[in-house]
């Protein structure tokens, strides 16, 4: 799967990149120039993120996560739920494993969903590593503000549609 | 042809980027300590294994950002997805981040040179949203081999108006977000 997203990718970068050649020359080495510029900023913090990401879950205490956000938790778990959410680090691994064990361990899908969309909105370390470091941190904080209620709406809607 | 990108200057390393070495490192020496050398080695390679499958999705983000900037010139973006482009900008913005595939690591720097290139904060917002909430990639290969279809499924629709809905409240609350010398035609 990985590997298809790999081969979609690098098709797009291919057409952009023949149709930026065919415009002209000196624009697609001063453009490919600032790429690998970037890239080379960002490599040592996806690094540290990654590599630093699978330390940090593993010190975490999971079970006692997991016991706060349990199906009777009611909108408190919702908001613990979110923050945990928010609190979790690394990649969608641990995220996902940990949200998969409380749905399968009992907790109401509402609280999950809330969980899931909190760590995807909010993630601090991801917020800090990837987006500070590529957008204007004002632009950054203002969609963490305006994503705050998100989750919660996404919750209501579960509530309201009764499913999953 | 857009004019030559500029960009503001930034160092290798700031404060985030220490303050995530001092926990990765702190955490790392915890694990050695608690668990022992093997156990170390073995998150330590799989994390490094997990790294090298990105290194190419990086790449190809950093170029497709570049390249995308130069194709679309800045009157272009900034009649789709500027300040004045009212509703329809937030929902281009909505399609075009739920559409695009890639990690964080592409999305970011796409999102940043869009701005640079006169997409607004709300339309910026919204595609980060939507990128995040609704992208199918991530949803496809992350998601699904942990929930299952039906409620990804579920998840996705409850998803669909947020970035909306998130992107116009950013359009509203960016004067009080933008930096004061900003405000020239």
């Amino acid at each position: 799967m990985t590997l298809f997203v790999d081969i979609f990718l690098w098709a797009i970068v291919v057409v952009l990149g023949i149709m930026v050649v065919s415009r002209s020359q000196s624009l697609f080495f001063e453009s490919l120039r600032f790429a690998l510029r970037e890239f080379m900023t960002l490599l040592p913090r996806i690094a540290i993120g990654m590599i630093g990401s699978g330390f940090i879950a593993e010190i975490l205490p999971q079970d006692a996560m997991l016991a706060w956000f349990g199906p009777g938790t009611g909108p408190l778990g919702m908001v613990i739920a979110a923050v945990a959410g928010a609190l979790t680090p690394g990649g969608p691994v641990i995220g996902f494993a940990l949200a998969t064990t409380a749905l399968k361990s009992g907790a109401g899908a509402p609280q999950v969903i809330v969980y899931n969309i909190a760590w995807a909105l909010f993630a601090l370390q991801r917020v800090v590593i990837y987006e500070i470091p590529a957008m204007p941190p004002r632009v950054v904080w203002l969609r963490v503000l305006v994503s705050l209620p998100l989750p919660f709406l996404a919750a209501w809607a579960a509530l309201i549609v009764g499913k999953p | 042809m857009s004019a030559p990108i500029v960009r503001r200057r930034r160092r290798a390393f700031d404060w985030p980027a220490i303050v995530i070495t001092a926990l990765a490192v702190s955490a790392g020496i915890r694990v050695y300590l608690r668990d022992g050398w093997e156990h170390f080695v073995s998150i330590f390679t799989s994390d490094l294994g997990l790294f090298g499958l990105m290194l190419p999705k990086v790449l190809a983000g950093c170029l497709i950002g570049a390249f995308v900037t130069l194709l679309l010139p800045r009157e272009t973006i900034a009649r789709w997805v500027g300040a004045e482009s009212g509703l329809t900008g937030i929902l281009v913005a909505t399609v075009a981040g739920a559409i695009l595939p890639g990690g964080p690591f592409t999305i970011y720097p796409i999102a940043g040179a869009f701005l640079l290139a006169g997409a607004d904060a709300g339309a910026a917002c919204a595609f980060v949203i939507a990128w995040t909430l609704i992208g199918y990639t991530r949803a496809i290969v992350w998601e699904l081999p942990f929930f299952g279809l039906e409620f990804v499924t579920w998840r996705l629709i409850f998803s669909l108006p947020l970035p909306v809905i998130a992107g116009l409240l950013a359009r509203l609350l960016w004067p009080y977000f933008a930096p004061p010398a900003k405000d020239d035609a």
